[in-house]
């Protein structure tokens, strides 16, 4: 094997969001020699454009509020096919994990009394988010970064990650790259922790930033792991719609947890049409009752304009189809009449920002045009609840790459604390691991030469496709054809479309050298896109029904058998096959908590 | 909009050069969709960092037209038409490629600054802040780190030599955030009357003019570090009275 710069590691964690940064502070607080791995530098991962905040049950603002509650509102929002013990862990474990961040100087607003004030996000029935104005993400990256500073974690910024290494069927290592100089590197490791964030990237109108390529999900697959729920992915229902450069960036839910209301073109508060069953009993029917909740929880029920947000996306994309949307083809979302400016720049002072720099709008004097935008990633790498373990030996995933905890829809507020959950339970069990092999595997070096063979294969056609362009039509593919509403005729389309970019990325073309150059960086990423827009096709095809994030024109009720499995991609001989796997069975005293008539 | 015409420094450590490229803009667009642009169709190799595109991460820094700026809240209807843009990188820092800079000194700083190290909880095992105290330190919390000011600041700008023993703006913000948290116990006054270098700073107020999140860090963070800094060395009853009023568990480091 050619010589490679090697790092000796026993836990290496991939990403470094909040879960990796939580990940790796876990691991080596245990012990184990951690080193994180970001392809961008540190501090900037896509945590930091999380607004809302954080949902746990301290109950500072309404006392009744506690884990059970949490529990039942995740697995409702979920649509029950969340893996229960991950919904359980996550709702008894989230408050002791916010207390810690404050505990490592995070500031988050206060109540009255000096606690931390909770604010109301869609689909949790008590005001729940830690939040500090509407940039809680970038306050729990800065504060997850600047302890880790001392926790003695080798940090590897700009390093992307293209193999993991695997050595009878066990993890030996990560092969990655330099950014800046373009050279291979090589972790050697006992165990490796996948944190890598979604697959945004795959759609035109997203989110996310150039860093969700679906590197983690796709590194574990080619693996040999298990994915599940891959066809369940959230369009969160407000972001931008105008100016076109600036479309699908994220509109926090927070602006209607704090008091603002969706309109269509006829200023009609048109979530009132939309109340699905589930959530009949306690959503309210009249606009006065809506907007009395805000301040009174005993006599009025929540407003509609705070539904999951599967719920609201399908209607603002009901509306705009029946002609009654805005100008840029989104609908309104109002709070300047709603609220004083005072308020609305206190509460939302980014989101003011924004809409002033980007849009040229006031948003404490107009309403914001609004519309659905690729968000969240529910599906990912199959792993056990309590040690955030996939099915590789050595392997673990946590965050938006692993799959289970929110089911088929996940809620607003449960993705920051989800990452701080299960960021540490990853890295306590990949530390235990770890420290109690005697040795890391070998690496085999058939692996690395392949997999560095195939990363430099660009730089040698004389001929060929330029990245960029294969990754406009494939996002263009995914939001055309496996979009919010999805129908069969238009997936099979999709995945003869992916076909055939799939044979166009094998003649892809990079032009210039190794040092920094985007274009061969953009060249690699697009194997992780393209395999998992594979596999959300092939998910969204076999799920024969409507649920959450995952909605069929052709079958749009939810079907209760399929209620009860979870779609399994797995990979063999380079073959992708998909099955139905039932899902555990849920102890009797959680299913009790479910049936709260509440 | 008609084509803009772009001059994007092209270039690495040994040296570069602006080169000119005519490119496609339209109507709301910022200057990072023009870059991104240019980069898709004639300049596939072009490095240059992003994140977010949304002002929250601020790794788009750069010398726009000669000014430091997150190329990605930079609206190109802010330019006469005609007028040819300039995209430089942020000078301070050594050329990686092209808008690419090494920033690895700002790390580094951030590595010397002592931990947040807070006292015990209540007895019911909570922290007790008000809204008033936590609001005046969640305007240095709002830090993108985009080292921009980092950047102009003139401690560092010209005197390579200086950054050894200067934390800079950004760092600054960080002291002051950890010396004016109401938990906090640990003293970093020595640390910033010598390794942090804060007497460098001559409050010329050129990191505070360029902050995208308009933190007044001269004002707000620095001065009073100054004063703090001051009082601790020339005027020991006010400190001592500051620090058992304020403080119970304070610990030197440095």
């Amino acid at each position: 094997m050619a010589e490679y710069e090697t790092h000796d590691l026993d836990v290496v964690v991939i990403g470094a969001g909040g879960a990796g940064l939580r990940a790796a502070i876990e691991a080596s607080a245990q012990g184990a020699r951690t080193g994180l791995v970001c392809k961008s530098l540190l501090g900037k991962a896509h945590t930091v454009m999380a607004e809302g905040g954080i949902a746990a049950s301290l109950g500072n603002v309404y006392p009744d509020d506690n884990w059970k509650v949490h529990f039942r509102d995740t697995m409702r929002g979920g649509k029950f096919l969340n893996n229960w013990r991950m919904a359980q862990i996550h709702a008894q474990e989230s408050p002791e994990r916010v207390l810690e961040l404050e505990e490592w100087g995070a500031l988050f607003d206060r109540t009255p009394d000096g606690r931390i004030l909770q604010r109301d996000f869609g689909g949790h029935r008590f005001a729940r988010l830690a939040h500090v104005g509407d940039r809680t993400g970038l306050e729990m990256i800065r504060t997850l970064q600047h302890h880790s500073v001392h926790q003695g974690i080798e940090v590897f910024m700009e390093c992307t990650i293209t193999r993991l290494l695997i050595t009878d069927g066990h993890v030996a290592g990560a092969l990655g790259y330099w950014r800046e100089s373009g050279r291979f590197v090589i972790f050697r490791c006992k165990a490796a922790i996948l944190a890598t964030g979604g697959v945004g990237k795959a759609y035109k109108v997203t989110t996310n930033s150039w860093e969700g390529t679906g590197d983690g999900h796709a590194l574990a697959l080619w693996a040999g792991a298990d994915l599940i729920d891959m066809e369940f992915l959230q369009f969160h229902p407000t972001g931008m719609v105008w100016p076109p450069s600036v479309r699908g960036l994220l509109v926090t839910e927070s602006v209607r947890g704090d008091g603002g209301a969706l309109r269509n073109s006829e200023g009609r508060r048109f979530m009132f049409d939309y109340i699905p069953e589930l959530y009949r009993a306690e959503t309210a029917d009249t606009e006065e009752e809506a907007d009395r909740w805000y301040t009174d929880r005993t006599s009025a029920r929540r407003t509609p304009d705070l539904l999951p947000r599967d719920e609201v996306a399908r209607a603002i994309n009901t509306e705009v189809k029946a002609g009654r949307g805005s100008p840029h083809g989104g609908v309104f979302l109002d709070i300047a009449s709603r609220r004083d400016p005072d308020y609305i720049k206190r509460r939302l002072p980014s989101m003011y920002h924004q809409f002033k720099e980007l849009a040229d709008v006031d948003i404490t004097a107009e309403p914001m045009e609004i519309g659905p935008t690729c968000h969240y990633f529910m599906g990912g790498v199959r792993v056990e609840a309590d040690t955030a373990a996939s099915t590789v030996p050595g392997l673990y995933a946590a965050g938006e790459t692993a799959g289970g905890m929110h089911g088929a829809n996940r809620l607003g507020g449960n993705s920051l604390s989800d990452l701080l959950v299960f960021g540490r339970r990853a890295g306590l069990a990949a530390a235990q691991h770890a420290l109690g092999r005697p040795r890391a595997a070998e690496i085999d070096a058939a692996q690395v030469e392949a997999a560095t063979t195939h990363a430099l294969a660009p730089f040698g056609r004389e001929e060929g496709e330029n990245p960029y362009a294969i990754q406009q039509d494939l996002q263009d593919c995914m939001q055309r054809l496996v979009g919010i509403i999805r129908r069969e005729d238009e997936l099979k389309e999709a995945q003869q479309e992916l076909a055939a970019l799939k044979e166009r990325a094998k003649r892809v073309k990079v032009e210039g050298h190794r040092q920094y150059n985007p274009g061969w960086h953009l060249a690699l990423d697009l194997d992780a896109l393209l395999t998992l827009s594979e596999c959300l096709t092939m998910g969204a095809l076999q799920r024969t029904e409507s649920r959450g994030g995952h909605t069929r024109d052709d079958y749009p009720k939810a079907d209760d058998e399929l209620g009860k499995v979870n779609m399994v991609i797995r990979r063999r001989e380079d073959e992708l096959s998909i099955e139905a796997e039932p899902l555990s069975q849920m102890p009797d005293d959680l299913k009790a908590l479910l049936e709260d008539p509440h | 909009m008609p084509d803009v015409t772009m001059q994007v420094w092209r270039g690495d450590a040994g040296g570069g050069a602006l080169e000119e490229y005519q490119v496609h803009a339209e109507e709301g667009e910022v200057v990072l969709d023009v870059i991104h642009r240019l980069q898709a169709g004639q300049a596939n190799d072009l490095a240059v960092r992003w994140n977010c595109k949304a002002g929250k991460c601020g790794s788009c820094s750069a010398e726009i037209n000669g000014k430091p700026r997150l190329m990605c809240m930079t609206r190109m209807n802010i330019f006469e038409p005609g007028e040819a843009v300039t995209v430089a990188p942020v000078r301070t820092f050594p050329i990686v490629r092209d808008l690419v800079t090494d920033v690895s000194y700002n790390f580094e700083m951030a590595k010397r600054v002592p931990a947040f190290a807070p006292k015990p909880r209540e007895p019911d095992g909570t922290y007790r802040m008000s809204q008033e105290d936590v609001e005046r330190l969640q305007e240095f919390h709002k830090c993108i780190e985009c080292f921009m000011c980092q950047d102009v600041c003139h401690v560092i700008r010209d005197h390579e030599d200086n950054k050894a023993n200067y934390a800079g703006p950004r760092m600054f913000i960080r002291y002051a955030e950890l010396e004016m948290h109401p938990l906090d116990t640990v003293d970093r006054r020595p640390l910033l009357r010598g390794q942090a270098g804060l007497s460098y700073c001559n409050i010329t107020k050129c990191c505070t003019e360029v902050c995208p999140e308009s933190i007044h860090i001269t004002d707000n963070a620095i001065i009073p570090l100054k004063e703090r800094v001051v009082d601790s060395y020339y005027d020991p009853v006010a400190w001592l009275g500051r620090k058992i009023r304020r403080r119970g568990r304070r610990k030197a480091t440095g």
